[in-house]
Formats: structure tokens, sequence, C-alpha cells
């Protein structure tokens, strides 16, 4: 397992790949960031999270769409399949090397945060030392925005591996990957929809209920206003559990077919 | 050291290997021949646990490749047919996944070095895989199937597209690999096995036709039956008396010419030599002998003649007739098509001929 992860995250800088991903991804969170603190004048990051689950959107199937379906193409995954490494190793092996990858992405993307701590420093400053109210971000708020992005994250990436392991072709993984992991998201949205009267468009409440209860996002906004919610801790890791899972047994179902 | 028992893989309705059972001792290299499509490379994707058997068991040194996977892909080397290189990695990159991943004990540095000068890849140790030639890649996906020394190590038809200096030097490595290693190495090619090989397992159509020391097979083989002859002599009559020479089972005129020599393929009859018996006949009409060549047998010939030798049941042997019958007549279709050309060859030389001094006669006019 340790091998296989070790060559995944060699790859993703032997390929430009790597470097492509952490640059979209730092670029874009920075300019996210700023438009969604500095220009809106404020010090919640909460809008900045919400924002950045879209971008996920396009940022997962980058790091997925090669793990197995490269491998397939190259004939590869004959190598691995007859090494002495369990399905379960090598399929964890490259999902936690894409999970490093994203967790770096997210860490970095952290100095974001810098502006925001300096700039209330110097507001704090002028205010002459009344004590009374906080000025400057909240760091338990981002703390549980992050943690959100990186469980969300770990979530999605699952979904993406596994779809990689049902195709032989990146860009065709690329392309699925983007829509489940768009739909899973946009479902949330649905349910935010309102008429011109401010009524729900999904008028049944049961209806709302279940999409709420599926939907990824749902479960995002306690953590990005700084809430701990174990049970959507707990989600996600099933989701990715399930996700994996299904990979180990779309190789092992390969092996009799 | 290998064991398979009545091994059985369908997919869906199509059944790839039907049922084959055979052992491979320790420090054996057995060759695998079969036609493209014959289960040979099912058989060995099985055997290294890549599939999974419909029914049958495989073992190797003892070890069930289904009940403890890990402990038996710990002692196989394989190369499978297309060399599972990543192209983007350096030979030292690769090499060193390749150690990882087998979670190799030996000391890495000398150990690479070791199997780096045996396949004689030293020279591109620090390449990107991508750059290299399609000898060179084989070469490190041999190399890979060398790391962690493993007891036994499978080749898939190791030396297709190699040129012909390579498949020596592939060959020459195989069998030095013998000597401290079990290898079962596939092939379509009869004159590899014959060279690297101690035994011989033919497989067609999924089943095991023939499993037999090299030497055995060997004697089949070279117990040659057809001959290209060049003959120097009216091409019709020497023909006729070809046809009529007892012991000659069919001849045909062959469209190849050799100065005034023309070609003729001919096939004895079973058990008999005319080689000296022809040479008489010749020098008694007096048209000179100018070449013999014994001409190898193809796969086909020997699944024939493997399978008239092995099932000696009396309806084998009618099979065995009828196909000798059915290419009997193909083989005249041949010939008469071939006399055809060498009529109009004639014409057209004697067309020539004819133009060529009307010319001559226009010159001196």
């Amino acid at each position: 397992m340790l091998a296989i992860y070790r060559k995944e995250m060699r790859s993703y800088f032997i390929n430009p790949i790597g470097y492509i991903y952490l640059g979209i991804f730092l670029a874009f969170s920075a300019l996210l960031c700023c438009y969604t603190t500095i220009v809106s004048a404020t010090y919640s990051t909460s809008q900045y999270f919400i924002f950045l689950v879209f971008a996920l959107i396009i940022m997962i199937p980058l790091l997925t769409m090669r793990l197995f379906a490269e491998e397939k193409k190259l004939r590869t995954e004959q190598l691995l399949l007859t090494a002495p490494v369990t399905l379960t190793g090598m399929v964890l092996g490259k999902y936690f090397a894409a999970l490093t990858m994203y967790v770096a992405g997210v860490l970095i993307s952290c100095i974001n945060f810098l502006p925001l701590y300096i700039i209330g420093a110097s507001e704090s400053a002028l205010e002459d030392g009344s004590k009374l109210t906080q000025i400057g971000p909240i760091t338990g708020q981002i703390v549980g925005g992050v943690i959100a992005i990186i469980l969300l994250g770990a979530a999605l990436i699952a979904v993406g591996t596994f779809i990689s392991a049902l195709t032989e072709n990146q860009l065709s993984a690329a392309v699925i990957t983007v829509g489940v992991i768009a739909a899973m998201v946009l479902l949330s949205v649905v349910n935010m929809l309102t008429d011109s009267d401010g009524q729900p468009i999904i008028a049944n409440y049961v209806i709302r209920y279940v999409i709420d209860w599926v939907s990824v996002l749902s479960r995002f906004n306690a953590f990005v206003n700084g809430i701990f919610d174990f049970a959507a801790l707990l989600y996600y890791a099933s989701l990715a559990f399930v996700f994996l899972f299904l990979t180990v047994r779309v190789y092992d179902k390969r092996r009799w077919g | 050291m290998i064991k398979i028992e009545h091994l059985v893989k369908n997919y869906g309705n199509h059944c790839a290997v039907d049922d084959i059972s055979f052992e491979v001792e320790s420090g054996e290299i057995v060759g695998f021949l079969g036609p493209n499509g014959a289960g040979k490379s099912t058989t060995m994707n099985i055997l290294t646990g890549y599939l999974s058997s419909t029914s049958g068991k495989a073992m190797i040194a003892g070890i069930d490749i289904l009940r403890d996977p890990l402990g038996a892909k710990k002692l196989i080397g394989y190369l499978p047919e297309q060399p599972p290189l990543y192209l983007d990695m350096t030979v030292e990159e690769y090499l060193n996944f390749n150690y990882e991943l087998k979670g190799c004990k030996l000391d890495r540095k000398s150990h690479l070095e070791e199997v780096c000068e045996t396949v004689k890849i030293r020279d591109v140790y620090h390449r990107v895989i991508r750059t290299l030639s399609k000898g060179y890649r084989q070469r490190v996906g041999i190399a890979q199937a060398l790391v962690g020394n493993p007891k036994v190590i499978i080749f898939d038809e190791p030396t297709v597209g190699l040129d012909p200096k390579q498949i020596i030097e592939i060959r020459n490595l195989i069998r030095g690999l013998g000597k401290d290693h079990t290898v079962i190495l596939s092939t379509h090619i009869l004159q590899e096995v014959q060279a690297v090989c101690d035994r011989i397992v033919i497989i067609n159509k999924g089943k095991i036709v023939a499993n037999e020391k090299t030497e055995n097979i060997s004697h089949v083989v070279e117990n040659n039956r057809r001959f290209n002859v060049k003959i120097a002599g009216p091409q019709k009559e020497v023909l006729a008396a070809l046809h009529g020479l007892s012991g000659i089972a069919y001849a045909e005129a062959l469209a190849e010419r050799d100065g005034d020599a023309c070609s003729y393929m001919i096939e004895s009859e079973p058990g008999s030599d005319i080689r000296k018996k022809l040479f008489y006949m010749l020098a008694e009409r007096s048209w000179p002998l100018v070449g013999m060549e014994a001409l190898g047998m193809n796969l086909e010939d020997i699944f024939i003649s493997v399978v008239e030798r092995s099932e000696e049941t009396r309806a084998a042997a009618v099979t065995a007739r009828q196909r000798t019958a059915r290419r009997g007549r193909r083989d005249r279709a041949v010939l008469e098509r071939s006399l055809g050309e060498t009529l109009y060859e004639d014409a057209k030389r004697q067309r020539a001929e004819a133009s060529a001094t009307v010319t001559e006669e226009e010159d001196e006019d």
C-alpha cells in the first residue's frame, strides 16, 4: 500500500497534473477569499467555504481521473494486481495519495486568511483598547470550515476514485466525475430555490426533507458556522467508505469476469 | 513447483481454458506453445492471480493462489504480454517502485544492480522509459519480473516484436534464468521453445494437446517430410516424373527459378526417406539436382502430428486421414494454379525472345 501511495504521489509531480491542480486551487481560492471577505467588507468566511464547494466540482476530477483509468489504459494494472498487494491496499494507496494532494492544497490555501487577521489587528488597534467586541475573523469558524471542506473532499475523492475504476479513459472519467459531483452538490441548491413569492419551488416537505438528507451541502453549514457536527462527520466518512468499498468490488468482480 | 489441476475458465459462454492439468518441476523451463487465442495468456493470468479460475486449482510451491494470493504472488515474477511500464518514470524509479511493491527484503542497491546487470539495462538506468526502444522496454519488463528474486518466473510472449538479435539475447537470458528459477514462457514460435525449454506444453482451443520433453517433440519435428528441391530440366516432364516416383505423396512446381533450374515442393509419404531415391531417379534421366532444402513444419502440422501420435484410437486416425485428404485436394489446386503460371511465364518469355530477335534483325538491316 505504501509503495502504491508513494508512486501515486510521485506521479502527481512527474506529470504536470499535480502542479496544475495546486496552482488552480490556490489561485482560485485566493480570488474567492478576496471577493467573499475583503471586497464584501466582512470577516465571516462562511461564504468563502460555500463557494469553494462549487470549485471542487472541477478540482476533484483533476485529482482522481488518472488513478485507475490510466493504469487500465497502459495495462500497468496487471503489475499491481499480480503483485503481493491486496486490492484494498491498492485502492487505499491511491485514495490516500489523492487525499494528501487535496489536503495539502486546502492547508496551503489557509494563508488566504492571513490578510483578514492583519486587517483585523489594525482595526482593533484603531478602536483604542475597548475590548468589548472582538474585531477580526473568528478562528473557530475558519477551523470548522477547513475541517468541513476536507471531509467533503474526502467523500468526493472516493466518488471520483470509484468512477475512475469504472472507465478506461481519463477524459471520460473526468467528465463523468464532474457530472456526478455537480449533481450531488446542486441537489441542495434545488432545495434553496424560491419562486417570486419567496415560497420554495419544491413545495412538498417530504421531498425537501429527503433531498436535504441526501445532499452533501446541507451538512456543510453547521461546520461553516463553527459548530462541530458529529453526525456530518459520520455521514462524509461513510460516503467515502461506501465508494472505496465499491471500487474494491469493481476490481474483485473483474477478476471473476 | 507449479501444479495446475483441472483448471477451467469461462468467459460467459466462451470457454477459454477447458480442464487443463499439468505440473512443473522446480528448476524446469517449460514452454507454453499454441496459436493465438489458445488460452495461453488466460492460463498465465490465472497462475499469477490476475484472473480467477471458474473451477480447478492452481498451486505455486504448494500454495493455492485463491486461498493465499499474497503468499503465492510473492513467489512469482510475471511479465505480461504487454510489459506493464509506467512510461513517465525512469528505469531507476520504476525498479525501485517494484522493489517496494513486492516488499523485497534483499539489499536494495546491490539487488537492483544485479538485476540490471542480468538484463543489460545499466546504460539506460537513468532514462525515462518513454524514450526507450521496444527492445529495452521489454528488458525493463523482464527486470521487473526479476526484482525480488522470485522462485517462479512467468513470461508471456517475451520476444514478440523484437529484432532477431534481441530475440537471441532474450532467449539466452531466459536459458540463464532457468539455472536457479522455475520458468514458464508462452510463445507461438516453435523454434523458441525448442531453443530454450526443457519441456513443451502444447495447448489448443483451451485444451492441452501435448505435454512432452523437448527432445520428444523435436523428434517429431525433425522427422521432416517436406523438401524444396531445385532440378534443372524440363518442368512438365520433371513434375510428371516426380508424381510417378513411389514414396512421394505429392509434388508441386513453384514459380521460383534459378537459372535453368525450377523449384519444386515435394512431400514424402510418412515413414519413407525419398531423398536417395529421388537422386538416383534424376541421375538416371540426367536432370541435375542443384538444391535440396528441408522445409520446417509449421505449428499446425505439429498439432496434427502430435494429435496423430498421442491419440491412437481409430476415430482419431480417421479424422487425421480425412484432414490429409482435404489437404491433398487443396494442394492439387495450388499445383494447377502454379502450372498455369509457369505456362504463362513461358509464353511471355518466348514472346519477349521473339520480339528481341525481330529487333536484332531490324538492327542488322
